[in-house]
This record gives structure tokens, sequence and C-alpha cells, in this order.
């Protein structure tokens, strides 16, 4: 366990060993590691395999834009795929697989497909893949997906938690390396509310990775001093291990904490990661910039990576990819890391440098006008060979090339509101565009200045005019001395007739395939980036997309900023769905609503079922029952012979006051409201103003400026929605006022020959609640045990029937003395699907019914709509489309062969015609088995069905394999006349 | 997005429930033009540029809003009671 690649130095910690295991074998690193720092200093370069053509990889970067390293994490449940070996931080015991190789990683027999390049160019899936259409979900997919899949995943839950979280502040610094340091700093003298976010374990960006000293000390020490000064102000926030994914309207950040990803597990009550939503007024990106590389023969071996990722790894994490090592520039930047690393003792073999006039050195060798020519290590880079300016080709041995082709301001935050990108030509670089998300301004290297006073300067300047904006008085702080180079870059893409030369690493994408796409005529960005793929993998092209401009630029004869860019979207780095869906999982997923006799229902066993939010009680079996059938059986019996019980408490409740309440829903139901009585109830039917049916209920009048209208449990929030719509939209004159108050009252239905004796003993003796003074829809206010009461004469089951409400805290001590007091009539509690079985007997509509597509008419409710009233529907009801002869009728079925069923979703057919969708007659909506009638039963919307009654029809059902015959009759199987509901 | 409820102060647009164009009107009851009831149901703008929209503060105090908002920016314009308006 040698760390043969560890050098001097760095911001590890060399008292914390660190054990951890990749592809099995059992390596060391120390605290502060990533994955591919230790790996590097184990002398381990080769770390994954490509997408398309499993060539071997190393890292190309040291940090989030990673195209390259992409690793399995962790073991079991905890799997991650996909994890970037640049970031991932090394904690004890941690276990890291590469991906997308088989058998093993450096024997990868998919390697096969390297062979093949040159079929597997750009827009070949396109061009090969087309026939036989059908080929291709069964044959084609199946085989593209094993061979290009990057890692896998579980397939187990996920163990861990995650958490959402809500900030507001004045300011959002988005970055925190000597901009957003600076930034933070003026800003927080100033008492602005700051938070400063970063994706790195420690803050100070670049000034960690660079040999740069501000105000004569390590640029590392100026970082930990001013964030110490920053720890001290309560009114900032330092965000480490945070990630800002998003720019979203209105100054609405999504931040990702990475809370407990450098751990093991995470710590006993902590989430995994946190998804931050960040209200800011203003923000400030202070990215950095991202370096790109020059695309050259052969660029993708492990150990060529970026030459300030190379120092990165030399200066923070002391370690290096190989003791002999080369740099590639076009600029002066890249000397830095010649520098730096010779400082470490790593060996610089020579800088080779495409400008003719690049300076001779006496530290190395600099090869001037010269460029790489081809590289060689299969599995890891032995040498390269270089075009001399002279025309002569030199080979050097070394195991890492250093390439600098410039430096990228990061804008992808800036481009999320569609925010164009535009050319700074000093630095040869996209920049941001005028076009910013609301409140974003950018600075440091972000905008441009490439230079550590620069970033500095414009940290503080940046600061400023946002506190002037949020009106508070700023004192800049005094800016520290620091190196202040200007950009010296020539600018150099990729070395002319490279025939293998990668642009976009993680999507195999070389500079041959945006030849071959602007051959074929795909001229636009955004159709290069789409045929081949460029830019369009997890890092989305942050090391890749300059590259492919600037061939597409050569290719076109027009200049890189009128061959324009495309834009970044978030999220800025991959985010884990666990971290979006947060707590909603599982039980969680959503809120659970229980009814007031919820408690009881449980001690009863009852079976449950969700309906919308609600937990309603589905059934109730007793001991000796084994079939569902068996338990609704006997409660609608049951019912229908003596008494039943029922919570209908989900039903919605509006309470409508108001002078104009009668007036108000007249407008709301089809059918006439301003005449109900003092102490009724009646049906009403809601049209939408498209005059179909929306939804149906009741309404109650308490008082002449007091109705309480009930909704279906599934509508209960559309309706009152709706009709708030139309008091304050539509008629906002009407004095009339609305709350739902189905939270507030517990309602029990007593329905059953029986139920006015049972409820004689529950309510107050005072109120006479005989059928003389309390007729079929009668309403009124009552008492239970002196407890303000509503009793409502409606029935819904077709039997004589109450409805009894008491304030909801109560329920649970009504549904128990109803219980009790029923006891003498052996009364049964009934669930949801006795309640549906009855109701399908009596004929009502329901939610089956009310389906979106029926009208009043359909429903068999054509004559309630009330032609001289302006209702909410009336006039469109009246639409010749609606209203043909052949509409379809409410009907009842049941089977010629009693033993049949009559399956719901069913089409009905005339006998004798041909069954196809063009003699297709009507379909089943809703069926049971009826235990009063001994068969099946259905309700059915059949056309001209209410003409038809008696005539025997074929119903077909290819889905549950039924084809026989059924006889339209009434849809009112039990009690038609309603004789039952006015005992 | 961050809409400004007169009732309530500025509020995430979770709590808002959208409803569209807020531009048609509702014909009276002694219109018989098909096309006048046509346009109110189903016609809506679509414009590139400033909207007025209906919201209704679902989630908060229940007022229905109209807001206006530029579709290519988000930026809210103005915020009013559509009780007020539709007076």
């Amino acid at each position: 366990m040698t760390q043969s690649n560890r050098l001097d130095g760095g911001l590890i910690n060399r008292d914390r060993p660190i054990n951890f295991t990749f592809d099995d074998i059992p390596y060391q690193g120390f605290k502060g590691d990533t994955l591919a720092s230790a790996l590097l200093a184990n002398n381990v370069r080769l770390m994954g395999r490509s997408f398309k053509y499993h060539r071997p990889r190393g890292p190309l970067t040291a940090s989030s834009e990673e195209p390259n390293a992409i690793v399995e994490l962790r073991d079991g449940a905890r799997k991650e795929p996909n994890t970037r070996a640049t970031t991932a931080e090394l904690f004890e015991g941690l276990t890291a697989k590469s991906q997308n190789r088989w058998p093993s990683l450096a024997f990868d027999m998919m390697a096969i497909n390297d062979r093949f390049s040159s079929f597997l160019a750009a827009g070949f899936y396109y061009k090969t893949f087309m026939w036989p259409a059908a080929f291709w979900e069964k044959l084609y997919e199946p085989i593209i997906r094993r061979a290009a899949g990057l890692g896998s995943a579980a397939l187990e839950p996920d163990p861990d938690s995650y958490d959402k979280g809500f900030l507001h502040c004045d300011f959002l610094i988005t970055g925190a390396g000597p901009t957003g340091l600076m930034a933070a700093l003026t800003a927080g003298r100033a008492g602005a509310q700051v938070i400063l976010a970063d994706e790195d374990s420690l803050v100070g960006g670049r000034l960690n990775c660079e040999t740069i000293t501000v105000n004569d000390q390590a640029g590392s020490d100026w970082v930990r001093a001013v964030q110490a000064e920053l720890a001290d102000m309560p009114n900032v926030r330092i965000m480490t291990r945070t990630t800002v994914i998003g720019a979203f309207d209105h100054g609405i950040y999504g931040a990702l904490e990475r809370v407990s990803d450098h751990l093991p597990v995470p710590a006993n009550g902590k989430p995994r990661q946190i998804l931050w939503r960040i209200y800011s007024k203003r923000s400030l990106l202070a990215a950095g910039a991202i370096e790109r590389p020059i695309a050259f023969e052969q660029n993708d071996r492990p150990g060529i990576m970026l030459a300030s990722a190379l120092r990165a790894y030399a200066n923070r994490w002391a370690a290096t990819p190989a003791q002999q090592i080369a740099i590639f520039t076009n600029n002066d930047d890249g000397y830095r890391s010649a520098a730096d690393l010779q400082a470490k003792g790593v060996s610089v073999a020579a800088v080779i440098d495409t400008r003719p006039d690049a300076q001779t050195s006496a530290e190395w060798e600099v090869l001037a006008g010269a460029t790489i020519v081809n590289t060689s290590g299969r599995r890891g880079l032995t040498g390269i060979q270089v075009k001399l300016a002279d025309g002569s080709v030199r080979h050097i041995k070394c195991g890492a090339v250093g390439v600098s082709g410039g430096w990228n301001p990061n804008v992808h935050l800036a481009s999320h509101q569609r925010g164009r990108p535009e050319w700074h030509a000093e630095i040869a670089a996209f920049g941001p565009g005028q076009n910013l998300p609301q409140g974003m301004s950018v600075a440091g290297a972000a905008a441009g200045h490439l230079s550590t006073y620069g970033a500095l300067k414009s940290g503080v300047e940046g600061a400023t005019a946002v506190l002037a904006d949020l009106g508070k008085a700023a004192t800049a702080p005094e800016l520290p001395q620091a190196e202040d180079a200007p950009v010296k870059i020539t600018p150099f893409w990729h070395v002319a007739g490279a025939k293998r030369a990668w642009l976009d690493q993680q999507n195999d994408v070389t500079a041959k395939d945006v030849k071959l796409a602007h051959q074929e005529n795909f001229v636009s960005v955004e159709h290069l980036k789409r045929y081949t793929t460029l830019g369009m993998a997890t890092d989305q092209g942050k090391t890749s997309n300059m590259g492919g401009l600037a061939i597409m630029s050569e290719l076109a004869g027009k200049p890189i900023p009128q061959v324009g860019t495309t834009i970044f979207r978030p999220p800025y780095t991959p985010t884990a769905i666990g971290a979006f869906a947060g707590r909603s999982r599982d039980a969680d997923f959503r809120p659970v609503r229980k009814t007031p006799s919820h408690t009881w229902a449980e001690e009863q066993n009852a079976v449950f079922v969700e309906v919308g939010m609600w937990l309603r009680a589905q059934w109730f079996p007793r001991t000796g029952e084994t079939h569902w059938r068996q338990s609704v059986d006997r409660e609608v019996l049951q019912t229908r012979k003596s008494v039943g019980i029922c919570d209908v408490t989900t039903l919605g409740k509006i309470d409508v006051q108001g002078a104009d309440a009668a007036t108000f829903l007249n407008k709301i139901y089809c059918n006439p409201f301003a005449k109900v009585p003092v102490g009724k109830v009646r049906y009403g039917l809601m049209l939408r103003e498209d005059g179909i049916a929306m939804d149906d209920g009741t309404a109650a009048r308490l008082a002449e400026d007091h109705f309480v209208v009930t909704t279906t449990t599934a509508n209960a929030v559309g309706v009152y929605r709706h009709m708030e719509f139309v008091r304050q939209c539509l008629f906002p004159d009407l004095d009339v006022q609305l709350i739902s108050t189905t939270e507030a009252w517990a309602q029990y239905s007593v329905a059953g020959p029986n139920a006015r004796a049972l409820l004689k003993k529950v309510v107050d003796p005072e109120h006479d609640i005989s059928n003389e003074a309390f007729p079929y829809m009668a309403c009124g206010e009552v008492s239970v045990g002196q407890v303000r009461s509503r009793l409502f004469r409606i029935s819904f089951s077709g039997e004589m029937a109450y409805e009894i409400a008491v304030p909801t805290r109560y329920g649970d001590a009504l549904i128990r003395r109803l219980v009790e007091a029923g006891k003498e009539f052996d009364a049964v509690v009934y669930g949801t699907e006795a309640l549906g079985v009855m109701r399908i007997e009596k004929g009502h509509a329901a939610g089956n019914e009310l389906n979106g597509t029926t009208s009043a008419l359909n429903l068999g409710m054509g004559r309630m709509v009330n032609k001289k009233k302006d209702s909410i529907g009336s006039t469109l009801s009246k639409r010749d489309g609606m209203n043909g002869p052949d509409a379809l009728k409410l009907v009842g079925l049941k089977p010629v062969d009693p033993s049949k069923p009559v399956p719901a979703g069913a089409h009905l057919m005339t006998k004798g015609s041909p069954v196809d969708a063009a003699h297709d007659q009507g379909y089943v909506t809703s069926a049971c088995y009826s235990p009063n009638l001994g068969h099946h039963i259905a309700l059915a919307f059949l056309r001209s069905g209410d003409s038809r009654l008696g005539e025997v029809i074929r119903l077909v059902s290819p889905l549950t394999g039924q084809d026989h015959d059924v006889e339209v009759v009434s849809a009112h199987f039990i009690d038609p006349e309603g004789d039952r509901l006015r005992v | 997005m961050r809409i400004r409820c007169p009732f309530c102060g500025e509020r995430g647009l979770e709590e808002f429930s959208p409803k569209g164009d807020a531009a048609p009107t509702r014909p009276a009851l002694s219109n018989k033009d098909p096309e006048a009831w046509h346009s109110f149901v189903h016609l809506r703008e679509n414009p590139k540029g400033q909207h007025r929209e209906y919201f209704q503060h679902s989630g908060g105090c229940r007022a229905w809003l109209i807001v206006t908002r530029d579709t290519r920016t988000h930026n809210i314009l103005d915020v009013t009671l559509a009780r007020q308006e539709k007076r």
C-alpha cells in the first residue's frame, strides 16, 4: 500500500490515514483526499471506461466538471452509480468500483467497439437502426442499452433520508473562491443577510489549489483568515458541500447540500442530503472559470488531464499522476503547472507551447510552435509524439500531460433563464451575456476577470453594487495584494489532421464526428449538439463544448461568436432523485386524512381504502367472513333490512352565507334554488360552463341567508375553488361568503327502516324527528347529548335515511353512541363498498357517471336544467351537439343469464351488429353484485337508452373476456318510486 | 416564482392555482350568439409578453387575483384582486 505518487505538502491530513478499496483492491489515502487524488497518489490512473468505445479513462479534471472518472460508490442499498471520483471525499472503508466494463477495468470485452469506431460515428444509431421498425423495441434497443449504460442502480430502497429546506437572504453568493469571499466580506460587514455557498468541502476555490500568495500569505492561509471573520458574523451563512444547482424565477435558487456524503453513513437523525430552496433578493455568480483542453490525436489516455487539474492535485492533494510530465499549452497559465509540479519534485519533460513566439526557459525545455500529434499507452500514458516547429517529430516519455487551452468563465447558472453567453475576445471565451436571471450579477473569473487580484477586486465591486441596490451603505474592504497577470493566449483549439481527437470524453465525441455532422449539413449548434451528442452527457460539456464550437466555426468559415453557443440547464451537477423527493416517499408520500371514526373502525379491524388523501373504511369483516363479498353483502342486506351506519365525513361541505346565498346557488347549480324553503334540502347538479356535469350534491337551507352545500369527496377542493371563482370573478356583486367546513363536522349516514328508531335514542328528546315533523329532505339544527348537531333527511342508499353531523371532536363519541344504540336493531356499520352497491342498486350517479364527458341529459337529468335562469353551463348545455336524438342515456343492465357478471368498462352492441367502434352503443360505468337481487347489475350509458328499456343487447369486454347478452332496464333497481324514502 | 398577494404579501408559487387568461368576459344570458359563448369558454390568448392571468391564492386567503406577467421573463408586473376588477 505505497503511495508512490504522493508528494510533499498539500491540504491533506497525514495524521489521518484512510483505508478504501477500488475494484476490491485495498488502498490508503489521507483525510482531505478525494477518491481521484488518493488513487493518483497510489499510481492508479485508469478509473473508468468510456460510454461508447469503452476506452480506458482517467480523470481529466480535479473538480465537478469531470467527464471521465465516473465510478460506483458504496455497496448494497447505498450503492450510487455515476459518481465523480474527483469530488467523492475519501472516508474510512469507502468502496468504489469502476463501471461500464466487463469482465474487468483492465480487460473490457466491449472495447471491441473501439475497433469498429469508424462505423460508430455521429448519427450511427439514427442511420443503422431505422428498419425494420419492429426490431427497435425487441432487438436493437436492448442491445444498445446493455452496451451503452454506465453504472447500475442499487435496486433496493434507499436507506437514507433527504430533507428539503427553505432559506431567505438578501444576497446569495455562489462560489466561495477569492471573488465570493471578498463579496461576502463586503456584504457581511455592511450587515446584509448573506449566504455564501460552495460545492467544495473547503472554501477558497482555486486558492486551495494554487501557490499564489495573497497579502504575502499562502492563498489558503488568507482564505482561512477571511473564513474565520465571516464565521463570526451572525448575518453570514457559509454553506460548504452545497452546490447551487439551478437559477429559477424571481431570485429563487435550488441548492443541494451534501450533509453526509463524506461519511460512511449519515449520523443518527441526519439526512444524507438537503435540497434547499433559497429565496434571494440579489445574487452574485462567483463560480470561477473552467479550463478547457486542446484536442489532439489520442488525447483521452489516462494521465492526460487539464493543466490546472495537474497542479491542483499536486498543490492541494499532494498527488501526481506520474513522476515525469509534460505540459501542452496555448497560453501563459499552462506554465504555472510546470512550475508547481517541478517545485514538488516532479520532472517536467517539456512544455509544448503552440505559440511560435513562446519564450525559452532555463527551468524546462520549451518547444515553441509545437503540437502533440500522437500518444501511446493503452491503459495509461507512456509517451507522446511532438511535432516541432521545424516539422520533425520527437518522442517524449511521460506519464502525464497537463493540457491548457485557456479558461472558460463558468456561465452555467447565468444561462438557466435562457440567457445567451457573449464572446469575450480578450480571453478568447464566452462570458455571461446581458440577459441574466432576475437579480443576478456576475463577478470574478465567471465574468472574465481571470487574475487573482482581478477576482478579489471584482468581488468587492460586485457586492458594493448589490448593496447599493439593496439600499445598504458599504465600506469596501481594503483590497489584498495579489498577482494580476494579464491573460496571454493565442487561441488554439485542436491539432490539425488528428483523426481520433476527443472533444467530449464522456459521450465519446471526436473532432471527426463534428466534421461529419457539418458535412451532413447540421449547421446549427443546437443540431450539432443533438446529432453528435456533444455536451449532452452528465457533465453538460463543461470542458468540451468550446472545442466543438471552434471546429464548427472553422468549417463554417465564421468567427466563433457568429456560430453561437448552446446554453446550460439545471441542475449544475447531476442530482439524486431522492433529493427532489425529500421526505415524500413511502407512507409519507402525501398526508393522510383520517375520518372521525377512524380509531373506532381500526378497533373493528376495518379494511381501509385511499380516497384522495382520505383513508375510508371499505368494509368491516366479521369473524368467519373469508371473502370481502361476504362482508359487503351482509352490510348491504342488513342496512336494507334494519339499519346501517356509515361515516360520510369525507364529502365536501361548503358553508354559504349572505343575503344573496340563494341567488348564488341558483348560478352554481343548473336546477333552481331560489325558492328552497328554510329547513329543506335540495339535490343539485353543477355543470361546467361548457355544459358538462361537474359535480353533484345537496344544499341544505339552514336559514334565509345560510346554506350548507355538499360535494363529492373527490371534487371537494375543485368545487370549492370553482365556487370561489364564480363568486369573485363572475358575479362579484353578490353578497355571499364561502368557507369550507369539511373538517369541521363529523357526519354519519343512518339508513334503513329502523333509522328513525335508532336516531330517536340518540338525538335529544326535545327534537321531533318524526316523519311528520321532519319529512324526507328536511334539515335542521338538533342536539345530541346537548352537543350542537345538524340533521339532514337525505338518502344515498335509497332507504329511509338521515345524515347527522356533530363538531368533529365529538365524531368518535357519536359513532360509538350510534353503534351502542343500534344494538337492539342489529345495526351494521358499512364501508364504501356497501355504499357503492346500494347507490348502484338505487341508480344514483357518482364519479363513474360524472366522468367529465357526460351532460345532464346523459345522466337522465336533462329536464332539471332550468331554461330561464342564468346558471353556469345552462347556455352551452343546450347546444346541438350535446342534444342529438341518439345521445347516451343512463340505464340499468342485468345479465340475461343471472350467473354472468356485467363488468365496468364493457362496451354495448346492438345484437346482430358488427362488434367495432363504429357500431358502439355505449359503455358500462358502474357494476356490482346486488345481494338484494341475487345477480350482478350495472349502470351504463347507452345510445337512446331511455327508449330501449327491455331490449336485449350484447355486452362485450375483450379485456375481461366477457361476451354475453344483457337486458336494458331502469337504472333504479330498488324502489323506483322512492316510497322507502318517505316513510 | 413569487406572487405578491394583496392580502398576504409575497408568497411562493406553490400556494397559488392558475386558471389562465383573465380577459374573457362572460356573456349575458340574453346573448344567444354561439360564437360569443364559444369564445368565452374555449378561446384563450397565449401572448408573448404581457399577459393577464387568473391565479387563486388557494393555499392562503383564497382570493382570486389577476396577475400581469411577462411570459418571456416571468416578471410579474401587477397583481390585483379579481373581485375589484371584474366588478
